[in-house]
């Protein structure tokens, strides 16, 4: 009680003197402890790659995934308390199914990015529920190009042309902020994508993690998917040899 | 008069046993529903739409008005031709002018044509066994120009380059077919709807007066109105 | 999954959060029948598609299963809609051909574009098959006609089911069964014996042969069904995925024999 919250952590519906609300910070906590995950928005294409970490060498690969199909065209990547996430991965899905029936055509980004943040603001706002631990990326290609929205644990969001969150997403964003995004095309952006997961991984904290690439753009006609095996082990094989050769430059260094 | 016209006797009105009831009798003229027994048309062009119709609104064999404007705004972008029952055509559009304008505002930028389409169609598809209505909707919206779509009686949809509706089209079917040419500029489809709801008009008793036309484009909505009396002509024998 | 609830498919009353039709005009003392007690339901279908024609083929080195409709929705007798299409990829191993109402055809389609859309969704490596389509579709036409309020509808399921040809048909009343060659409506009378014998002739069809024949069953019911209509689709279901064709017209009609003499 006499810690930092002094009282005022306890419950989402109260702030504190300073006008803050603890609950909501503590949520932003668990998404920094997670694997980071990035997205990238590039010419006529998003990327989007998370640094999955696996905890334990019993579990099955390529279990818990956290790039997720919401809609045929819309792709989110979660960071945070996955079971979390999974709460927010299905609101979504029934938004976009729910537009689909009422409008008859498919949700745009924007309108859904609305409903999502307004979800998960809702969980800040009660003493009843403890807000969401997780922040999420949504990607879709449109008629206008390219879309990209994150959103965090207190509802706020933004549209971002690249974003980075979880463990690392510091040094993640000094990484993309070096990159031209709005030349890039499909195939430069998910080896730079998989190139910032490897450079930013911490292989001291965390040993083993997996790499998730997917994508959505004018390669894709539209429709969000993960990345064909061959992209993907070209791009895994690329970044394992930017590390390389980054290690090799700072051994010379010394 | 109109006693004697509802087909009861004056003493029944004062009989305590059986009070007077003002009752509704389909059969009687000017008790029926209202009803645009009517000619509708629309046709998609390279940047927009051309869409018409008659302007008479009949009650059984009298004609209640006959300047009616069936073709209703919408929005800015995107009209109906309406034909059947004047009160669901008129409450359906409500209904959805309403709900679109909230989604307007929710969105933060004009809907698409096939979103209030599919709006339409969901209340003629979920309603049909209560509702006679046969809508037309057109309009522009950046994503895919000029769009006709027609929601017939039993509330399917479907986009046609052109379509025609209401009970004067039966009789224009073969002279559309003839005379559509897909890829035809703006002015040859409104002189093809005149001619086309002119024609309808001069054999079907429910439709008649003016033609109404409208222009839908990126710069909005045009409407014009041809007269009665300047109709084109045409073989009278 | 919370979104597998089709509810938000069902409306609810048209008229609702007011006074009862006609109600102010109750007076006191006078008896009123209760609106409410009886609803309407005359349901009868109004634009409407013809027959559907499927069936499997397999010669050893090609098989599948061929399917075809016309593009036309009647009103009536009036040939209003030409550019109807009645049959829908489902997956890569699915078509769905419908026959009857063409506005419940696209409702009930609604609905199956979402749960495939459910379905690629969860991205598992697996995809409906189709007598799981099959099943579903028996269900809710089941379900319907037992509210009796039929979706008033023939479907036929057609695709490859573990890698063998597979078609099943299901109508209005819920009523569905699998066969190797069928037909909904004039189809079933009048094409469903002329592929029957072609089969028994040639058991063993390429999909060139088949399609050939389905071709000419298309003919023949053009020439015999006052509802059907010269331009039409066909589909294709094999191992290597699904195809259905552009419109395509009858074009090789013969007519010559009205020029004979008695």
């Amino acid at each position: 009680m006499s810690t930092i919250g002094a009282g005022y952590d306890l419950s989402a519906s109260q702030f504190s003197p300073d006008g803050r609300v603890f609950q909501v910070e503590y949520a932003q906590k668990a998404v920094e402890n997670s694997g980071t995950v990035i997205g990238l928005r590039g010419k006529d294409c998003i990327v989007l790659a998370v640094e999955k970490l696996v905890t334990s060498k019993l579990y099955e690969a390529g279990s818990n995934r956290r790039i997720f199909n919401v809609d045929r065209h819309i792709g989110m990547a979660v960071s945070g308390l996955i079971s979390d996430a999974r709460q927010i991965v299905e609101t979504a899905r029934a938004e976009c199914a729910n537009y689909r029936s009422q409008y008859g055509t498919n949700i745009p980004l924007k309108y859904l990015n609305d409903r999502v943040s307004m979800f998960m603001h809702a969980y800040t706002l009660y003493s009843a529920v403890r807000p969401f631990g997780c922040s999420v990326i949504l990607a879709a290609y449109e008629a206008d190009g390219p879309q990209m929205y994150m959103i965090d644990p207190s509802g706020v969001s933004y549209g971002y042309l690249g974003c980075a969150v979880g463990k690392a997403k510091q040094s993640a964003k000094t990484e993309i902020e070096k990159l031209n995004l709005k030349d890039m095309t499909s195939d430069q952006l998910v080896k730079e994508a998989a190139k910032i997961i490897y450079q930013v991984h911490d292989e001291l904290k965390d040993k083993e993690f997996e790499l998730e690439l997917s994508w959505v753009g004018k390669n894709t006609k539209g429709v969000h998917e993960r990345v064909s095996d061959a992209v993907y082990q070209e791009a895994e094989r690329s970044a394992k040899l930017a590390m390389e050769d980054d290690s090799d430059s700072e051994t010379e260094d010394m | 008069m109109a006693m004697m016209m509802n087909g009861r006797s004056a003493m029944s009105k004062f009989d305590l046993a059986s009070p007077y009831i003002p009752s509704y009798d389909p059969t009687v003229p000017w008790q029926a529903e209202h009803r645009t027994g009517t000619t509708i048309m629309a046709v998609e062009f390279d940047g927009g739409v051309v869409i018409g119709a008659d302007s008479r609104s009949t009650t059984g064999v009298y004609i209640a008005n006959r300047v009616t404007d069936k073709l209703t705004k919408i929005t800015d972008n995107i009209y109906c031709c309406r034909s059947g029952s004047s009160a669901d055509t008129q409450a359906i559009a409500d209904v959805v002018r309403y709900h679109i304008g909230m989604h307007r505002m929710e969105l933060g930028e004009e809907p698409r044509v096939e979103v209030a389409a599919t709006l339409f169609q969901d209340m003629c598809y979920n309603y049909r066994d209560s509702l006679t209505a046969g809508i037309i909707l057109a309009g522009w919206d950046p994503y895919k120009g000029g769009q006709v779509y027609t929601i017939p009686l039993g509330g399917m949809m479907l986009r046609q380059q052109i379509t025609i509706g209401g009970s004067g089209s039966t009789y224009v079917y073969g002279y559309v077919d003839k005379h559509f040419k897909p890829g035809m500029t703006k002015d040859e489809c409104m002189k093809f709807v005149l001619n086309a709801v002119t024609l309808a008009m001069l054999r079907d008793g429910s439709s008649g007066g003016c033609v109404r036309l409208g222009v839908i484009t990126k710069e909005g909505t045009v409407k014009h109105c041809v007269l009665g009396n300047e109709l084109p002509q045409f073989f009278m024998g | 999954m919370a979104h597998h609830n089709f509810d938000r498919f069902a409306a609810g009353p048209l008229w609702h959060n007011g006074p009862t039709p006609g109600g102010i005009y109750n007076f006191p003392g006078r008896q009123v029948e209760d609106s409410g007690r009886f609803q309407e339901r005359s349901k009868q279908p109004i634009t409407t598609g013809t027959s559907v024609i499927a069936f499997k083929y397999d010669n050893g080195v090609e098989k599948g299963v061929a399917i075809a409709a016309d593009m036309l929705g009647s009103y009536g007798s009036l040939a209003r809609f030409r550019d109807c299409r009645r049959l829908c990829k489902v997956n890569n191993q699915i078509i769905v051909g419908a026959g009857g109402d063409y506005a419940d055809f696209q409702y009930v389609q609604s609905m199956i574009e979402q749960k495939t859309i459910d379905d690629e969704c969860l991205d598992d490596g697996f995809s409906m098959k189709p007598r799981a389509i099959y099943t579903w579709l028996t269900n809710i036409l089941y379900n319907r006609r037992s509210k009796m309020d039929p979706f008033w509808n023939n479907f036929i399921v057609a695709g490859m089911q573990d890698g063998e040809p597979y078609l099943g048909s299901i109508d209005k009343l819920g009523t569905a069964y699998e066969d190797n060659i069928i037909g909904t409506g004039l189809g079933m009378q009048l094409g469903v014996p002329l592929i029957r014998e072609a089969i028994e002739r040639k058991p063993l069809m390429s999909k060139a042969e088949a399609q050939q024949l389905l071709v000419h069953t298309m003919e023949v019911l053009f020439y015999r069904d006052a509802r059907s209509f010269p331009k039409y689709q066909l589909g294709f279901i094999t191992p290597d995925g699904v195809t259905i064709s552009d419109p395509l017209y009858l074009d090789n009609q013969k007519w010559g024999f009205a020029l004979y003499k008695k």
